[in-house]
């Protein structure tokens, strides 16, 4: 993506701010609340049009991105909270995550022609293979309410993930999770580092220090920084921008309205 | 007791006719939060349309075919073209778009097949089964009307629990954002939705008017006893459609066979038993939401 701005009426939610993930890669995006990470992931989903900039995806430009298009252009993306279809059983959910792998057409799909029976089958397993390799084959049968919110957060992952996207985009994984299972979700990132690139946004310092190779820090909707964790760790503006300048008041307080403006629009 | 007998086969028979448009009324329900007032009308649209194929000499089960098919149609195109552009709106503007359907669809059917009342034939016989010398009260009309609805039924649960569009019409009547990130192309599954839903509607629209006379508006009593059997179970739930559509045929053919001048109490007694079900559980007997906005 570069050079991408996003305007809502008249407030500069993004304001040029350019991100390109490596094949392979895992690519944090962090900053203070309200600096226009949601946005940006937005964007890069379709879910918001910019007002400017260029989105591209192995190397095509995409002009009218929409959402059920990502799927098959191999991108997968979870969600803030978990998303999952509460009335479905958690197999049935990965299943429809699996759904672009489907072979038979729509109508012999309707009228369960034997061609289909092969393909639901097909669906089936792939869907129970991404849920064996995240550990939660044994929930299959069960309804996402009836299980507790890191297993919810396994199988959201899961559904994504059994799409087979090139690119995963993960939207605060690590919310609402213990700090030895943000270990394990640290690890499942990085297992999955050279098989797709990841895109996460994400609160947790040290879970993005430990899994990303590359970070991008956004600021009131500028970007601020730019490279690899310790690059970016050294980086004074991203000092800054999280602790604010304890010796200077002043700087404090407009650093804050800064915030501010930014936050009510995120 | 041959007496109570009779009644209640066909309060069962009724039933099962009240279900299956209870059941359209909740498939649209479920997928777009839309109630639909044109469902009746375009039931007797479809029913017209076997009644001229009938007259024109086709027989009862290619009528029946044309019928359920063109039902698809006109479900579908009427979710593309005229439901699409209020759906995600305000829900007020949903329920006019779907009211004035109603009246429009009525009105046509008058201009193209005129408004008289025309005999609508049913397939099989209305005499009872007869076993050795004593004739018991069902007949084949009930046996069909039930199988028919029961056979459609099983067609959908099994579309719904075991193919691959069935779990993405649930995916996107659950998340329509989710689904569409996901990849499931919701507009089509909306539309799919509609046809199949007018499907079940035009079958009850038919099965009602087997040995029957029919006209325009004559699908009217069967929306309200079809809405108040999609309420009693909740609107949310095809079970409860089919069970308060059982409750409520067996429930009014005993009002009409036993209270003193029964049959005129039936509407009413319709009326009674939604409001008092409403009383006692407010979401519908099968609700799995505490609260319900229409």
């Amino acid at each position: 993506m570069t050079g991408i701005s996003v305007a809502f009426g008249g407030v500069l939610a993004l304001s040029d701010v350019s991100l390109t993930v490596e094949p392979g890669q895992v690519h944090g995006l962090i900053g203070p609340n309200g600096a226009g990470k949601t946005t940006l992931f937005n964007v890069a989903c379709g879910l918001v049009r910019p007002t400017e900039g260029r989105i591209s995806w192995r190397g095509e430009e995409l002009r009218r991105l929409r959402p059920a298009q990502l799927t098959s252009l191999g991108i997968a993306r979870t969600l803030q909270g978990v998303g999952l279809f509460a009335g479905m059983t958690v197999l049935e959910n990965v299943m429809v995550g699996a759904h672009r792998h489907a072979r038979a057409g729509f109508l012999s799909a309707l009228l369960a022609l034997p061609t289909s029976d092969k393909d639901e089958q097909r669906l089936r397993e792939r869907a129970m293979t991404a849920l064996t390799e995240l550990g939660a084959a044994r929930y299959a049968g069960r309804y996402p309410g009836s299980l507790p919110y890191p297993v919810q957060k396994r199988v959201a992952l899961a559904r994504a993930l059994v799409s087979e996207p090139d690119l995963l985009m993960l939207d605060e994984p690590a919310s609402g999770l213990s700090e030895d299972e943000m270990h394990e979700l640290g690890e499942l990132i990085r297992s999955l580092a050279g098989r797709v690139s990841v895109l996460l946004v994400e609160h947790h310092m040290d879970l993005v220090m430990r899994v990303c190779d590359r970070i991008t820090v956004l600021d009131s909707g500028k970007q601020i920084a730019a490279g690899t964790p310790a690059e970016v760790q050294a980086d004074p503006a991203v000092t800054e921008a999280y602790l604010g300048d304890a010796v200077d008041a002043e700087a404090d307080a407009a650093e804050l309205t800064n915030a501010d403006g930014g936050r009510t629009h995120d | 007791m041959d007496y109570f007998v009779n009644v209640t086969i066909t309060g069962l028979t009724q039933g099962m006719i009240y279900a299956a448009f209870a059941l359209a009324l909740v498939l649209i329900w479920r997928s777009t939060r839309i109630v639909n007032f044109a469902q009746g009308s375009m039931a007797a649209a479809t029913t017209f349309i076997a009644l001229s194929l009938i007259q024109a000499g086709a027989s009862y089960w290619v009528a029946l075919v044309v019928a359920l098919a063109s039902g698809f149609v006109l479900g579908a195109i009427v979710e593309r073209v005229i439901i699409r552009p209020v759906e995600g709106g305000p829900e007020l503007n949903a329920v006019i778009v779907t009211l004035g359907l109603f009246v429009a669809i009525q009105a046509a059917i008058a201009i193209i097949f005129g408004s008289s009342f025309q005999s609508f034939p049913t397939p099989f016989g209305v005499r009872g089964f007869e076993i050795g010398e004593t004739t018991i009260p069902l007949t084949p009309t009930s046996l069909y009307v039930i199988g028919a609805v029961l056979v459609t039924m099983a067609l959908l649960v099994a579309l719904f629990r075991f193919t691959r569009v069935g779990l993405a019409m649930r995916a996107s009547a659950f998340s329509q954002e989710v689904a569409r990130l996901l990849g499931v192309k919701v507009g089509g599954m909306l539309t799919l939705g509609w046809g199949l839903a007018a499907v079940v509607g035009s079958l009850s629209g038919l099965l009602i008017a087997g040995g029957t006379f029919v006209y325009p508006a004559y699908m009217d009593s069967l929306i309200v006893f079809g809405f108040v059997a999609a309420i009693i179970g909740g609107l949310d739930s095809p079970v409860g459609a089919i069970v308060g559509g059982l409750i409520l045929g067996l429930a009014l053919s005993y009002v009409s066979g036993y209270a003193p001048r029964g049959s005129a109490l039936v509407t009413i007694s319709a009326l009674v038993i939604l409001i008092g079900v409403l009383l006692v559980r407010p979401g519908g007997l099968f609700s799995s939401t505490t609260a319900r906005r229409a």
